[in-house]
């Protein structure tokens, strides 16, 4: 299968990129990073719903984001601000997730036209630090390892 | 190039990531790893076969019993760490493109 995301991060530094290739206009692009509804959408997925309590999309704006499991528990929470908003063009904003050692993460979001029906997004993120950067690079891993570990124990628990 | 593709597999698949969970504390037996999971014992062997073969598990000899344990060599290669990222981006991409998709439709 083809790799279409792809995340370039040198060892050692404290910044990482993630580059894709999209079959859709780059407006529809932009669009999905714009308008809250399709945020909510991209974000939800079969364990948690997303939703923005706040976006204001331009400059000196900020936004809220918060998902819920399906009891109603907020499981998730992130916030930032917004530093540039260009229409199809970039957006900068910063990116916490709230109650972790994650720090403050600067996000560049660069859109570009490859042709009337294919855009590209250069996304360009900066740590606080090298140790910062690599501990969220884990995250995913770790949550893998720990899903599976739920699950299980899950198992285990049925079987006594 | 073909090494860096084996690390990537052996860690998509949660059996093997709980596999190597296990193995962070301490070394174990085949058998010792197997009596932790749900899944016929033929499979948790192709699965251990599968980390050793990308050296992500090394196999020691001690007296009858092989113990398992992990390779902190190849668990520290970022490589390895940076694949689920990947992933879980490449997914909210493809989400974003399949929704975009149908919006363009309407």
């Amino acid at each position: 299968m083809e790799r279409k995301t792809k995340v370039n991060a040198q060892d050692g530094k404290q910044d990482l990129t993630i580059t894709r290739e999209f079959d859709l206009p780059v407006e529809l692009l932009f669009k999905a990073h714009a308008e809250p509804e399709i945020i909510e959408q991209v974000m939800t997925n079969p364990y948690t719903t997303a939703k923005l309590l706040k976006f204001e999309a331009k400059k000196h704006g900020s936004y809220q984001l918060e998902s819920s499991d399906a009891q109603g528990k907020v499981v998730f929470s992130a916030n930032g601000t917004i530093h540039e908003f260009k229409p199809n063009k970039k957006i900068i904003r910063t990116f916490e997730m709230e109650n972790t050692p994650f720090g403050v993460q600067l996000e560049v979001y660069e859109f570009e036209a490859l042709s009337d029906n294919s855009s590209k997004l250069n996304m360009h993120v900066i740590y606080e630090s090298a140790a910062q950067r690599d501990e969220v690079l884990k995250l995913p891993f770790a949550q893998g390892i720990s899903m599976a570990h739920d699950r299980l124990q899950e198992i285990v628990s049925k079987l006594k | 190039m073909n090494l860096r593709r084996d690390v990537f597999q052996a860690i998509a698949d949660p059996t093997r990531r709980a596999i190597l969970l296990l193995l962070t504390s301490q070394s174990m037996t085949a058998g010792a790893i197997a009596s932790n999971f749900d899944t016929a014992r033929p499979t948790v062997s192709k699965h251990l076969q599968i980390l050793t073969e990308c050296e992500l598990l090394k196999q020691e000899q001690s007296g009858r019993e092989i113990h398992y344990h992990l390779n902190p060599q190849k668990m520290k290669e970022i490589a390895a760490f940076i694949e689920p990222f990947r992933k879980m981006w490449d997914e909210r991409f493809n989400k974003l493109e399949t929704i975009m998709k149908q919006y363009k439709s309407k």
